[in-house]
């Protein structure tokens, strides 16, 4: 257990830029999943004035894409310094450009990547080699790390090796499963890292740097005659560079005893199948080859580390020469190439080297096939290890398979073998339950720590996280023991199992991951001796087959009265240590409290004083459950999703919602990408404790309530009386107030299961009790009182009919009788976003385009299992894609050109074919009338003109049937948050407004990259701290607004929907109507902005009325009709900044950490919201007469 | 001419003084009110209650959102490093300490008893010359009595004083039943001050919203009434040095706090409303009224209407009740049967 004392327990993320950052001058960032972390710490250590190996602090900065954080970096290196940079997937391909330019200049420089999958029929976060893959030609070395301590040390040689080398290097780790795994890691001293730097390589790359003292010129345009021959002039550094890589780890080695090899094999000295393979996937090859080499079998992993430039002599050097059949897995998928890149790369150094006279080669003929295994964060087990060496021993074995799927469509995966469980029986395996804001995650990084420090164990932590934002799951994968552990794949069978969040047992399958007779610890509201009873059949049968140990704790009740609320994290880990006996529980309880006085002693007291005594009195509530001989629960799991879904849901996304995604075959799949909208209604989470009930008799019927509900889980209606014959029991409805609707009853319900019991609904509604105006017409309650028969008057409220469109009138209160097309979605509870998607929908959804921008809208938008975006009962609804995080104006630009397009030969065709149509028809259709009513009859014309063209027997007519549909008006809009349209979408969203198309683009502005987890954007108003403006934003928010309206053509408008919702219906209808560009510039609140967001809608007024958030219309119309282009909807500032400011932890921070500096902001800031306030009114004093 | 006093232990120049208030905030308004004169400057009060909600609330609002979704494991930066204690509070003692030759009287209203004590020690490191113990208490529960608000009082000065070297004021509010024998038990914890009294935020309603609404309102001149009552009842007889404080405003005012018995005189409406300058003319007319009269220095002044000194003390007793109510108009008298 020597040496365990002296590693640190760090992620992949974290071990890499411990390097990067020492060896660094200047740092570019950008931020992507999974290598955002990287980033942010090293802006950290710059912000506490953490040295570089030579004493001085780098600097960190943030670009406005990943594509201008290479262009800085490649400047940074130009001017003479050592620069470096962190990015992903994505990312990664926006670097491209300059990876080339800076290889082609031989410039040290070292690009760290977090490996993740590039987007194609979908996005995914998630690890594979799609990105790096595609940088192979850049003239970058690419060096590869397997495990955690690799990242470390790999990005070490990686940097001494540019220097040394002059080849620049992109070092590689994968996505999540290393960037994002806990383990430990020997860390690099200072003395280590000045001993494999090349000082002079440093003298040398500062002396080619660009000078006014030394003047050079680079970046020459060349010509037929040369650039060939100068092309190839780089060559010698390429053919040395691995023998420098060979020469850092060799001194790395000297250094640490840690010893690395270009290609290195592990398995049967005389093995004669061999898996070759890159990243966390070939640490699995290769325990799993030593394992079977230890039973007998001759089998072997080649781990390639240097995968550019490839060194053929190294690669064959490393294969024994008894080598007879190789497996080459590739972590990526090229779809119409031969093989995969590192598979083509084999065969290809093979051929080559039997021609080159390697003899043993030329004998033996080794058989070579390739295989993809692990795309985005695919489990990739021993047992797949074993079915490929399976493979090889065939006759006849599969090229290019896949393994890890069950592939029933080419019929390319692997059989499953049998279950291969390699790992030192004395490791122990424990997995955690939980919800995101329990607490969980960071309690059992904390336990790793613990065990880690205080039993000298080697410990690995890797945690899955929720597709969801709201109420979402953690699953946390604990591994503990004597000896080194590498399993870069999740625990199946679990020696301990906890469920920290109850209904997590029906949604989930828990148990399922217990061993026979493991511990099972459950967090259970009530009595102990009713948990067995709560249970679902499946669960106690699991229990019971299983044999397991089970014991229950309310640790909701001790959170609560320790005034912890949900955070129940201290009481389930001091349980846990209870149970599992890693060490004496007095121990384990010492150091829980001192790590509890760590985290918070510096911040409060109190929340140590609360945590220490909810450690205090976790064990006198944890009680074993003693198990029955047989089940005996009447009421099973329910089905993840009810038996009248469509097929496919019940199919797929059930499976998906159950946990067996993994187990769907290829042919369940789309092969395009392309999925079924209104699928979110079929997952019913019921994640709230508390719901909205309604008191009918108090309510106005104002509709703030489904206004604002960020998940349209509140709804309203009006209904004939006759509709409502059927009414299930307890169902209110009241008359209709208004003269629309005159006679009709008005509905509003609750869904249950859809709420999140955020309570913006009630903190909106404004209908008291005139004698007890602490009751309103919605009040919260336990979801209890309320679940069953909410749930049947929400479905009963769905099956009536909708009122007809054209007869609602366009005003922000009846607006809300438009059916939402957006609903349940997987946001944060209290969303400050979704209400403007659902209000579009609500609007425009039958006739709507939507391009989105990658980011949070594009997540709970488009996350699977499951859409918010739905279809009305016609099937009409938004149809909706994203493209990518920086092109979505363009995107939505072209969708537009399109639909115009389309349209346009619509109507040519149907002029071409008026004479034999009914011209009454014709004039109608080419009628270009707008809003609800025109487009119902439109719509009812072309179902005519359908019949009529039928009739027809000519091509014409079957082309205009195809295109009839583009007759009626579509509407396109562009949607995104601030970090597309202020920061890396910024140059295409301002081409698009400089267009005359008819675009309606729809900025959510959160202030903040909340995607990604709270980087500032330039959308970050001054004196807020985020990531990357830690000491709070000292330059002011960009005024997006005012850029726009300086076209002059372009409809503007800034909204705050819990400030004026009439403003902001308002504003989308008038922009929906402007038949040109149309901004929308959307306030919304978030939580990246740190408070309670029940008091969303309080603080956007605050926003608005502090002079934060100005509300302006601006629209050409009225400018070009004379009058007065821009209205301002919201008065000068009645409440100061500061007011606005104290409520927000984002600025709260800044005002406690440096009251100076924030006292100094927020005077700029102010002085700032004069100078915008000043030049809105003249502008608004502006007419054209 | 002589306007020299002692308020806690200190000898002060003359006993105009800011009271606790956001003036203080201000490092400029602090040079301020140096230049108008100020005696001593108090600090607005160190709120535990405050700190503690900032404190979980921030906590709260960060971690709870963090280690939930993948692609954003945190929506700030790490908050180790923001300073969410009474940091900000003590730097501004620093700041002020060396900005001022005046001393500093620091407050504080707590509401643990951990947090009393160690806040107390570290205002006392900041360096403030004296503290003043701003406790309040509402006791709205049916189970709170006279006593045991009393008793809570005299735990946190006994605690308080105990900790720290420092003279230690306590600020009263005007509703103890028996104000002289609290006081004569804060005299057993050797109390240097006692301040007379505490104004509180009043809730107030909003009769359209349907809603109750903070509100603090400034002071005036017939507030202070109750404090010249208790200062004149006090004055003489106790050891605690005694400063006014509510409805002071104009120099007439201070005049009377001072015959009442008063060491201190601190003011803050009339500061908010009038500036920091109006102490120095409230330092000059002062002095002029005492010349003109003939006094030969303040302290011949002070006490001189206290409840040992007054020609009729009972008026600062029970018959003050009797002709304040006959000298009401007619439209506020009560009606006969009352």
């Amino acid at each position: 257990m020597v040496g365990t004392r002296t590693t640190v327990l760090v992620d992949g993320n974290e071990a890499a830029a411990a390097v990067a950052y020492r060896l660094s001058e200047v740092v570019a960032i950008y931020p992507i999943t999974p290598a955002s972390p990287m980033g942010e710490l090293a802006d950290e250590w710059a912000a506490h004035r953490k040295p570089n190996l030579w004493g001085t602090v780098p600097q960190v900065f943030e670009m406005q894409s990943e594509g201008g954080a290479a262009g800085a970096v490649h400047g940074a290196l130009q001017a003479g310094t050592l620069a470096t940079t962190f990015t992903a997937s994505q990312g990664l391909l926006l670097m491209i450009p300059n990876l080339y330019k800076i290889a082609g200049e031989l410039t040290p420089f070292v690009l760290h990547v977090a490996a993740r999958t590039l987007a194609t029929h979908a996005l995914s976060i998630f690890g594979d080699h799609s990105d790096v893959m595609a940088c192979r030609q850049t003239g970058f070395a690419m060096l590869a790390a397997a495990s955690v301590q690799e990242a470390q040390d790999m990005a070490a040689v990686a940097h001494a090796a540019t220097l040394r080398s002059r080849v620049p290097f992109l070092h590689f780790f994968d996505g999540f499963r290393t960037s994002h795994e806990i383990n430990g890691v020997i860390p690099l001293a200072d003395e280590t890292l000045h001993a494999l730097i090349d000082e002079a390589a440093i003298d040398g790359h500062r002396a080619r740097a660009l000078s006014p003292d030394h003047p050079v010129l680079r970046g020459t345009a060349q010509n037929p005659d040369v650039f060939f021959q100068a092309r190839e002039a780089c060559e010698p550094y390429y053919r040395e560079c691995p023998a420098v890589v060979e020469d850092v780890m060799a001194r790395l080695e000297h250094q640490t005893g840690r010893s690395y090899r270009l290609f290195e094999y592990a398995g049967h000295p005389a093995a004669e199948r061999v898996v070759v393979a890159m990243g966390s996937g070939a640490e699995t090859a290769r325990q799993t080859a030593v394992w079977l080499a230890a039973q007998g079998e001759r089998v072997g992993a080649l781990t390639v580390r240097l995968y550019r430039p490839f060194s053929l002599a190294g690669f064959v050097g490393a294969l024994p020469e008894t080598t007879r059949a190789i497996a080459v897995l590739d972590r990526t998928k090229e779809p119409g190439a031969l093989g995969e890149p590192l598979y083509l790369d084999v065969v290809a150094a093979l051929a080559e080297a039997e021609s080159a006279g390697v003899n043993w080669l030329a004998r033996s003929r080794p058989r070579v096939i390739g295989g993809r295994y692990g795309l985005s964060s695919k489990e990739f087990t021993p047992t797949m290890v074993g079915a490929v060496f399976a493979e090889l021993a065939q006759p006849r074995p599969k090229q290019h398979f896949t393994v890890g799927i069950t592939d029933d469509v080419s019929h390319s995966s692997l059989k499953r073998g049998a279950h291969l469980d390699i790992n030192d029986p004395r490791t122990q395996r424990a997995v955690f339950f939980g919800l995101g804001a329990d607490g969980t995650v960071g309690a059992n990084k904390n336990s790793l720590k613990i065990i880690a420090e205080e039993t000298g164990d080697h410990v690995q932590g890797y945690f899955v996280y929720d597709s969801k934002k709201a109420g979402s799951a953690t699953i946390s994968h604990l591994r503990f023991g004597v000896s080194p552990i590498h399993a870069p794949y999740l625990i199946r069978s679990a020696g301990f199992v906890a469920c920290h969040h109850f209904p997590l047992l029906e949604r989930m399958r828990v148990l399922e991951r217990a061993a026979p007779g493991a511990i099972v610890l459950l967090n259970a509201p009530g009595d102990p001796d009713q948990v067995w009873a709560r249970l679902p059949r499946e669960v106690q049968q699991v229990a019971i087959e299983r044999k397991v140990r089970l014991y229950t704790v309310d640790a909701s009740r001790v959170a609560r009265e320790a005034g912890l609320g949900r955070r129940i994290n201290t009481i389930m880990q001091t349980c846990f240590f209870a149970l599992s006996e890693v060490m004496p529980i007095e121990a384990a309880v010492a150091r829980i409290k001192a790590a509890i006085t760590k985290t918070y002693g510096r911040r409060s007291e109190e929340a140590v004083r609360r945590n220490h005594a909810a450690v205090d009195q976790a064990l006198t509530h944890l009680y074993p459950v003693p198990l029955p001989a047989e089940v005996t629960a009447d009421h099973s799991r329910p089905p993840p999703v009810p038996p009248e879904a469509p097929d496919f849901v019940r199919r797929v996304t059930g499976a998906i919602l159950e946990g067996l995604g993994d187990h769907l075959p290829v042919s369940a799949f789309p092969v395009d990408g392309t999925w079924p909208l209104g699928t979110a209604r079929y997952e019913k989470r019921c994640i709230a404790s508390e719901i909205p009930a309604f008191h009918g008799e108090l309510c106005i019927q104002c509709n703030k309530c489904a206004m604002v509900c960020p998940h349209a889980a509140i709804r309203v209606k009006a209904c004939r009386t006759d509709d409502l014959a059927d009414a299930p029991a307890g169902f209110t409805t009241l008359p209709y107030k208004g003269e629309e609707f005159r006679g009709y009853r008005f509905l509003l319900a609750v869904s249950p299961d859809d709420c999140t019991g955020c309570t913006l609904c009630v903190a909106v509604c404004p209908a008291k009790d005139k004698a007890n105006p602490r009751r309103k017409a919605l009040e919260m309650r336990p979801i209890a009182e309320l679940r069953t028969q909410g749930a049947a008057q929400f479905g009963y409220f769905l099956s009536r009919p909708e009122v007809p469109r054209d007869q609602v009138p366009l005003n922000p209160k009846q607006v809300q009788l438009f059916e939402p097309l957006f609903e349940y979605s997987g946001a944060c509870a209290g969303c400050g976003e979704t209400p403007y998607v659902k209000l579009l929908t609500q609007l425009f959804g039958d006739r709507a385009v939507i391009a989105n921008a990658t980011g949070c809208s594009s997540i709970y938008g488009g996350n699977l299992p499951t859409t918010p975006y739905a279809a009305n009962r016609d099937g009409r609804g938004p149809a909706w894609s994203n493209s990518l995080f920086e092109d979505n104006a363009e995107f939505g630009f072209g969708m537009r050109v399109a639909l115009d397009q389309l349209q346009r030969e619509a109507q040519t065709l149907l002029a071409e074919l008026a004479p034999e149509l009914d011209s009454a028809l014709v004039t109608r259709l080419l009628d270009t009338g707008r809003g609800e009513a025109a487009i119902l009859s439109r719509r009812q014309e072309v179902e005519a003109l359908r019949r009529a063209l039928e009739r027809l027997e000519n091509p014409a007519a079957r082309r205009l049937a195809g295109l009839a549909d583009h007759l009626v008006e579509k509407s396109v809009w562009i949607v995104g948050g601030d970090g597309w349209a202020y920061d890396i979408g910024y140059g295409g969203l301002d081409h698009v407004l400089a267009s005359d198309r008819n675009v309606n683009i729809l900025v959510l502005d959160t202030e903040v990259y909340s995607n990604t987890g709270g980087q500032q954007s330039k959308a970050t108003p001054m004196a807020a701290s985020a990531k990357f403006a830690i000491a709070g934003r000292s330059t002011a928010k960009k005024d997006l607004g005012m850029i726009a309206m300086a076209y002059g053509h372009v409809y503007v408008a800034r909204v705050a929907f819990g400030a004026r919702d009439a403003q902001t219906v308002q504003a989308f209808l008038d922009a929906e109507s402007y038949d040109g560009p149309s901004l929308i510039i959307a306030y919304s609140h978030c939580v990246a902005h740190g408070f309670d967001l029940s008091h969303g809608l309080d603080q956007q007024k605050l926003a608005v009325e502090s002079g934060h958030w100005p509300l302006y219309r601006y629209d050409p119309r009225t400018l070009a009709a004379g009058g007065k282009p821009l209205e301002l909807d919201s008065g000068p500032p009645k409440r100061s900044l500061a007011e606005f400011m104290a409520n927000e932890a984002r600025f709260r921070v800044v005002q406690r950490d440096d009251p100076e500096r924030f006292k100094t902001l927020l005077e700029q800031a102010e002085a700032g919201g004069r100078l915008r306030e000043e030049r809105l009114r003249f502008l608004a004093g502006f007419s054209s007469t | 001419m002589d306007l020299s006093t002692r308020y806690l232990g200190l000898v002060l120049p003359h006993p105009l003084m800011p009271g606790a208030s956001p003036l203080a905030e201000n490092l400029d308004t602090v040079r301020r009110l140096e230049d108008a004169g100020a005696a001593a400057i108090v600090l607005p009060s160190l709120f535990e209650e405050q700190l503690l909600q900032d404190r979980m609330s921030v906590l709260r609002h960060t971690e709870d959102p963090a280690e939930g979704f993948a692609e954003a494991l945190s929506y700030f930066p790490h908050t180790d490093d923001f300073a969410l204690g009474p940091e900000s509070y003590l730097e501004q003692i620093r700041r002020i300490k060396l900005a001022v030759n005046v001393p500093v009287i620091a407050s504080l209203n707590g509401i643990t008893r951990a947090g009393w004590i160690d806040y107390a020690r570290l205002i006392e490191q900041a360096g403030a010359d004296a503290l003043e113990l701003n406790v309040y208490f509402v006791a709205a529960g049916a189970k709170d009595t006279a006593a045991s608000v009393e008793d809570r009082l005299i735990e946190i000065a006994a605690a308080v004083k105990q900790s720290v070297e420092l003279p230690v004021a306590v600020k009263l509010s005007p509703f103890f039943s028996a104000l002289r024998h609290l006081v004569r038990r804060l005299e057993a914890l050797e109390i240097d001050g006692l301040v007379l009294f505490n104004r509180f935020y009043q809730p107030d309603i909003d009769i359209e919203a349907l809603e109750t609404v903070p509100r603090l309102s400034l002071s005036t001149s017939s507030e202070l009434l109750l404090r010249l009552r208790w200062l004149a009842i006090l004055s003489g007889r106790v050891r605690p040095s005694l400063a006014a404080s509510g409805g002071i405003h104009d120099t007439a005012d201070a005049i009377k706090a001072l015959m009442a018995g008063a060491d201190a005189v601190q003011l803050v409406s009339a500061l908010l409303q009038r500036g920091p300058s109006h102490l120095s003319r409230l330092r000059n007319e002062l002095v002029e009224w005492l010349e003109r009269h003939q006094y030969a220095s303040l302290a011949e002044m002070q006490g001189s209407m206290n409840l040992l000194r007054c020609p009729d003390p009972a008026a600062f007793e029970r018959a003050n009740y009797m002709a304040a109510l006959q000298g009401w108009g007619p439209e506020n008298r009560p009606a006969a049967d009352f």
